[in-house]
């Protein structure tokens, strides 16, 4: 296989399938959808064929291709993946594929949908499979235009108007990269005056030695923007009001990967090229992140809205992955890309049934409900798998992410991981109270008429719920792969503070 | 033959969990196919773990295997799947696989035409693998992983009814209440791997040898001791286990007397090495279950829902093992945890078979002469009762007053006291319960009462034989056996007293007496002396009103604050981000009187603009490279 450009296949394979609904007849509805099925299913195969064959033994960057592009800036089309970013790309395709499936009623504008979400798949993969600086950057911004079309046009109006939903999201992601490009900007300078050779490749740029003031600064820059993209307390706002507007599948994806962005690049590009920065502003992000832990999963239990309890759900669990990242050390920053994977797929699946239940009861009011159990069983076993997850339970992906995570960040702050650990307790509380609310006591007989989840209803049901449950089960799959891809990074971190630039 | 049974242990949880998965994936529309998988991996499980029991015992003091698997594994953390057979672990096995498979058989009658027999039998399948997994756990993380499982499996069958509002409440409150204990014990989990930097029983016992910083080991004992306090449903955290009692009977014998209950229990004794070494943690734990003993024992004299009553003396014995534990009585409070597994599963399997033949009636004022209609269920009621309270020489008698006697030898005489008027207490409660329950002179529905099927009474007798005999495993007459294999080096095991032995049986016998005075010759009016106590009555009848005064504290503290948190979220937080998006609106306003449509103006626009640009970028570059 090594001649062939696995990648790159991975990565255009949604976008052919946005130019083959592109040509097709706009009420060829069954066309369109089939394209964008096999296309995501051909993208998740070979995903999954580079977990299997990343060599853990070889280690670092693996199928690797570069293709120069722009001489002057030191910018290539360079693609490679390690044990941190294979995570994310099959967390990518799961998502992609199930998206596919959760979105298969949409009737009207068909194709200006499936082409949208076809290009936001392709858009979210490239950040993670991209060593350039530069296309990782351009990838992100890509993301932003199919995200806003989207929820404008296919989106949902409650307590705000999807139009301000999708203006709110749109708005974050643009100041978040805004900050991001001027650290960019300002590191590419900086590299090209220490070394004298311009490059955005990220491997090059973090074995430079800069300044500690330098590094502080640029790293606040990129927390800030990367941050907001991982709703960092108090810039977190977007995201339940985001969520609610947007329509399922980008809820899926936004919540599942595109926010993962964040932290994956706090990892890859911060932490990697800015490890002195990453020192000093640390415990800012400790900080802000109990913020996201315990206040985000206290205002979850004054929700009705169950779109806005996920919304404020992941936020409250963003607040681990930051932690797992501020406290800088292999088995908390192991944690938080588990948690990433882990979080990503389990808020994939709860929207995913919360957009079923919506499509055929047009409510999204938990005490609209009671006893749903009673009429969907299948329904149910799905938000029980995802609320499960959610809580934290071993035998699900989330549980490996959330103990990794405390056992990491209890070495390095005491008190912090105390206050974030209570967040378990709050966690069950809400997410057992909606899901009582909604599918157990008594049967409600307006509700008859709903019909279980079905056929092509149930692809996100089975392939997300599999991800939780073998993740959790099997946890050494992904951890020996991410602890092979974290390892290099913290010992080239210890390597520089020893260097003697304190 | 040892050798290939023993490593191959790891069968008797994973039995359980195939048919969980089996029934789960495939098997659920076919409830006697499901019912049947899951009785034969049980009582499979039970049989393979005859042999591994006979290889521990096989050895002077007891055999110790130990088997593991990497499971999640990374520099600075381990947590492996292990299988640490010991005879603490032994004992787990036989107690907790003989009363399962007697559950799971005795629930084909209990549960007979219920639609949900399937999804009942997979989660009693789930059940059984998670806590036979806690129990063969060799690390701390594992015993985490399993405990929580058994945890959300309590949460499923307590709500198994779940279009009953209160079922769907009772689970809720279990799972949240048992959170809170867990979230003190995977502290104290952390705490150990922090500093020991392993999790494994072995080598924390190695690692702690030398340790000796109290300051530390006295918050990490106390924490990890908040995990068995949500399990075992001690005080204050015991307001989860009576409204667990909405789950089907079956359920409450086996998961809510019998074995989850009982794994904070075994917990402290797993980890004895590590609360022996700290007196204030073993002084803290004697208290609380002293306490949740008395407490709960004087609660059950009043009520009168008859899985209520057993619920609350369930607590109090819980109560009484952890006050075993706490004195430094290892062997008896695991002594106490057996013989009560036997004797309370018979009691509630009794209540069970009494509920179905009074067609769901739980209310014991409302039975009567049940002992004509229902001769087997009475006699095992009454077999279990008498072993409960400590009558010779059933087997709660030898247990019980080991408790007493360590309680008494361990110079905590208060809690000596305290035992004994516990043992009253449980007497009188219990008689009170068989007198008016099963030979009262009520005859309220009489007609419909009928004897249960063998299904149902055949596991009463079996377990009815081991609540008389099982008692023996431990008593003079087989040489304390018991003790000889479960142990600790740190433990207390004081030598028998027969003056001891012969007050708690007066004392037991004085509070049947006592309850058979008041309600069967009725020589003393029950309803005069409740209208002549009435504050006490009200305040026992109310639970203390804990329960009242946790959900008033919930209700300002977590959802008011709820509230509160969302409204600053709303207007403070988002209300920040508008007010910037107003301005820069207000601002855009302004700025569009420049959009007079002159291409000559935006022509001068765009110069300015790219000259300021430029001198912006010059300044920067400059000021970054510099």
């Amino acid at each position: 296989m090594s001649g062939f450009p696995v990648l790159t296949t991975t990565l255009l394979v949604p976008l052919l399938g946005a130019i083959i609904i592109m040509c097709l007849p706009a009420d060829k509805h069954k066309s369109i959808k089939y394209t964008a099925a096999v296309t995501t299913f051909i993208s998740m195969v070979l995903s999954l064929a580079v977990f299997i064959g990343y060599d853990k033994a070889l280690g670092g960057m693996q199928f690797i291709e570069t293709i120069p592009w722009i001489k002057d800036l030191g910018v290539n089309y360079a693609l490679g993946v390690d044990g941190i970013s294979i995570p994310m790309l099959l967390l990518t395709n799961l998502i992609g594929f199930s998206s596919i499936y959760a979105s298969w009623k949409i009737e009207e504008r068909a194709k200006e949908f499936f082409t949208l979400l076809l290009i936001l798949i392709s858009g979210v993969m490239g950040t993670f499979i991209t060593t350039d600086l530069f296309i990782f950057f351009l990838f992100y911004e890509v993301v932003v235009i199919p995200i806003y079309l989207l929820v404008i046009m296919f989106g949902s109006t409650k307590r705000v108007s999807k139009e301000y939903a999708g203006m709110k999201l749109t708005i974050y992601l643009l100041i978040g990269s805004a900050f991001l490009l001027a650290g960019l900007i300002a590191l590419f300078i900086k590299a090209k005056a220490i070394s004298g050779v311009p490059s955005m490749d990220m491997a090059f740029l973090g074995t430079l030695d800069y300044s500690s003031g330098f590094q502080i600064l640029v790293f606040a820059f990129m927390a800030f923007g990367f941050g907001t993209l991982l709703s960092m307390f108090p810039f977190h706002a977007w995201s339940p009001d985001g969520y609610a507007g947007a329509p399922t599948a980008v809820s899926m994806i936004h919540a599942g990967v595109l926010k993962k962005i964040g932290g994956y690049g706090l990892i890859r590009i911060a932490l990697t090229i800015l490890p002195i920065g990453a020192k000093f502003v640390a415990p800012v992000i400790a900080v802000l992140a109990i913020g996201n832990v315990v206040y985000a999963a206290y205002i979850c239990l004054s929700q009705k809205d169950l779109k806005y309890i996920v919304g404020y759900s992941s936020v409250s669990h963003m607040g681990y992955v930051l932690i797992g990242i501020a406290a800088l050390n292999i088995i908390s920053i192991n944690g938080a890309v588990i948690m990433m994977f882990a979080h990503g797929v389990m808020a994939a699946l709860f929207f995913a049934m919360i957009g079923n239940l919506y499509e055929k009861s047009h409510t999204r009011n938990i005490e609209d409900f009671g006893g749903l159990a009673h009429q969907m069983p299948k329904l149910a076993t799905g938000f029980m798998i995802a609320g499960l997850a959610s809580l934290g339970l071993p035998g699900t992906v989330n549980f490996i992410g959330e103990f990794t995570i405390f056992v990491g960040a209890f070495s390095s702050f005491k008190v912090i991981a105390i206050i974030a650990i209570t967040g378990i307790i709050f966690t069950a509380l809400y997410i057992l109270r909606t899901l009582g609310t909604m599918l157990f006591g008594p049967r409600k007989e307006e509700w008859d008429h709903l019909q279980d989840l079905k056929g092509p209803e149930l692809v996100p049901l089975v392939v997300l719920g599999l991800a939780i449950i073998l993740g959790g089960c099997l946890p050494f799959t992904l951890m020996d792969l991410i602890t092979n891809g974290v390892e290099p990074l913290v010992a080239q971190m210890a390597l520089i503070q020893i260097g003697g630039l304190f | 033959m040892y050798e290939f049974i023993l490593p191959n242990a790891w069968l008797i949880p994973a039995l359980p969990f195939l048919a969980f998965a089996l029934i789960g994936l495939f098997l659920h529309r076919w409830p006697k196919v499901s019912a049947g998988l899951s009785i034969f991996a049980i009582a499979a499980a039970f049989i393979l773990s005859l042999p591994i029991a006979a290889a521990v015992f096989a050895e002077e003091g007891g055999a110790v295997f130990e088997f593991s698997t990497r499971w999640l594994s990374m520099p600075g953390l381990n947590i492996d799947m292990g299988l640490l057979l010991d005879p603490l672990t032994a004992v787990m096995l036989i107690v907790v696989t003989s009363i399962a498979s007697l559950v799971q058989i005795y629930s084909l009658g209990y549960m007979k035409g219920d639609p949900g027999i399937a999804s009942y039998y997979s989660y009693q399948s789930l059940f059984a693998a998670s806590m036979l997994g806690l129990v063969v756990a060799n690390n701390f993380g594992q015993m985490f992983v399993f405990w929580e499982l058994v945890g959300i499996c309590s949460y499923f069958l307590i709500g198994f009814w779940f279009g009953k509002e209160s079922a769907k409440n009772a689970a809720i409150k279990a799972f949240v209440t048992n959170r809170v204990g867990d979230f003190g014990f995977l502290l104290g989990i952390l705490f150990l791997q922090i500093i020991f930097g392993t999790l494994n029983f072995a080598g924390l016992s190695q690692e702690m040898a030398g340790y000796t910083n109290m300051a530390v080991l006295i918050p990490v004992a106390v924490l990890l001791f908040f995990g068995p306090m949500g399990k075992s449903a001690q005080f204050p955290l015991h307001v989860w286990l009576p409204d667990a009692m909405e789950g089907p009977t079956p359920v409450s014998a086996l998961i809510h007397a019998a074995t989850m209950v009982a794994a904070g229990v075994y917990l402290v004794a797993r980890a004895f090495f590590i609360f022996s070494s700290v007196p204030q943690a073993m002084t803290f734990i004697a208290v609380i279950g002293g306490i949740t003993a008395i407490f709960a024992a004087t609660i059950a004299i009043t009520q009168n829902d008859i899985k209520r009553i057993l619920a609350y003396s369930t607590l109090s014995q819980l109560g009484y093992m952890m006050m075993a534990m706490g004195v430094g009585a290892m062997t008896a409070g695991m002594f106490h945890l057996m013989t009560h597994a036997f004797f309370k599963s018979l009691l509630f399997l009794g209540a069970g078979s009494v509920i179905v033949a009074m067609h769901e009636e739980q209310d014991i004022w409302k039975m009567g002469n049940l002992y004509k209609k229902m001769p087997i269920t009475t006699w095992t009621f009454v077999i279990g009762a008498l072993s409960l309270c400590g009558i010779p020489p059933l087997a709660g008698f030898w247990s019980k007053d080991e408790i007493l006697l360590a309680a008494y030898a361990s110079g905590n005489t208060g809690l000596y006291v305290l035992g004994a008027l516990v043992a009253f207490l449980t007497a009188f409660y219990m008689f009170r319960l068989i007198f008016v329950a099963f030979f009262g002179s009520n005859t309220y529905g009489q007609e419909k009462a009928h004897e249960n099927s063998g299904v149902m009474t055949i596991p009463l007798i079996i377990l009815a034989i081991a609540a008389v005999f099982a008692g023996f495993v431990n008593s003079p007459l087989m040489h304390h056996a018991f003790g000889h294999f479960v142990n600790n080096p740190a433990g207390i095991q004081p030598e028998p007293s027969t003056a001891i032995m012969i007050s708690s049986t007066l004392i037991a016998l004085a509070g049947i007496i006592l309850a058979w005075v008041i309600y069967q010759k009725k020589l003393i009016s029950h309803e005069a002396l409740r209208d002549k106590y009435s504050v006490i009555y009200n305040l026992l009848k109310n639970k203390y009103y804990v329960d009242e005064l946790y959900a008033r504290l919930g209700d300002i503290f977590v959802f008011g604050a709820a509230r509160a948190m969302f409204w600053f979220d709303i207007h403070v937080v988002n209300g920040l981000v508008n007010g910037i998006a107003f301005l820069t609106g207000k601002s855009g306003d302004v700025l569009r009187y420049t959009e007079d449509g002159q291409v000559q103006s935006y022509a001068l626009y765009m110069v300015a603009g790219i000259m300021i640009l430029v001198v912006v970028a010059t300044i920067a570059a400059v000021s970054v490279i510099v």
